[in-house]
């Protein structure tokens, strides 16, 4: 089964990506699945572990269900202040 | 009241909406654009936002400041895009009966938005280059791939980057 997230990229990872949001049809059940996805097209240079994920504008685990329309923000280490 | 914002920020707006009889204590925190860091020249600094989930989180660090001194007044801004040196980037305001409340629970909220609120800094350098701020364990571990988790908070362990160091607050 594909779903259809909207995904949206800060910071570096943004600038990796190229793109500042984006619709992608993956067969990714949860965001660590969606993750190696676009790791393996994007190739972030980072490690899973260093980031946070969201989904939905809510923090997430990275084992949670996805759902058609979700919108998913993987969150780099944050230096606001 | 947390707000996110590309305007200047109106600190005596900020502090009058906190003024109230009840209160006889005021602290602020104002986090200002350093111009330099170990020896490197910063011209500015760019800030972006994830804005839904930092205006909630910093409201929910608010909250959590009130739920642990009490019945303190409190107001947080935090600017986002392109910031000269001097600019003001964060303020935190806090007023409560008692000067003791104001100071913990504006030191908390600092602290706290410091380590969670989802926004980024780039530092302009003074010979042209610029990059984003990360932490100090990403540099020393070497750049791209780390080895050391995000879950522990950076707090005052200052947020670095893998170039150079946070320029503010």
């Amino acid at each position: 089964m594909t779903l259809k997230v909207n995904i949206s990229y800060f910071a570096w990872l943004r600038e990796r990506a190229g793109v500042e949001t984006e619709q992608f049809e993956t067969t990714a059940q949860t965001p660590a699945q969606l993750w190696t996805e676009l790791d393996a097209r994007y190739d972030f240079n980072t490690e899973r572990r260093h980031l946070k994920v969201a989904v939905n504008d809510a923090f997430s685990s990275w084992d949670a269900s996805l759902a058609d329309g979700d919108r998913i923000v993987f969150i780099p280490p944050v230096s606001g202040g | 009241m947390f707000e996110i914002t590309s305007e200047q920020v109106d600190v005596d707006a900020l502090r009058r909406d906190l003024m109230s009889p009840e209160c006889g204590g005021y602290t602020a925190f104002e986090g200002w654009v350093r111009d330099h860091h170990k020896g490197r020249g910063v011209s500015g600094l760019h800030y972006e936002a994830y804005e839904d989930l930092a205006t909630a989180e910093g409201l929910r660090i608010l909250d959590e400041a009130q739920a642990r001194f009490g019945p303190v007044r409190m107001a947080c801004v935090h600017r986002i895009g392109d910031l000269a040196v001097g600019e003001l980037a964060v303020w935190v305001g806090a007023a409560a009966p008692h000067r003791d409340e104001a100071f913990k629970a504006c030191r908390y909220v600092i602290d706290e938005l410091k380590q969670r609120l989802p926004i980024w800094k780039k530092e302009h350098y003074i010979e042209g280059e610029s990059a984003w701020v990360d932490c100090e364990r990403c540099r020393a571990a070497g750049h791209g791939k780390h080895d050391h988790d995000h879950d522990q908070a950076h707090g005052e362990d200052r947020s670095t980057m893998h170039k150079a160091q946070s320029e503010s607050a």
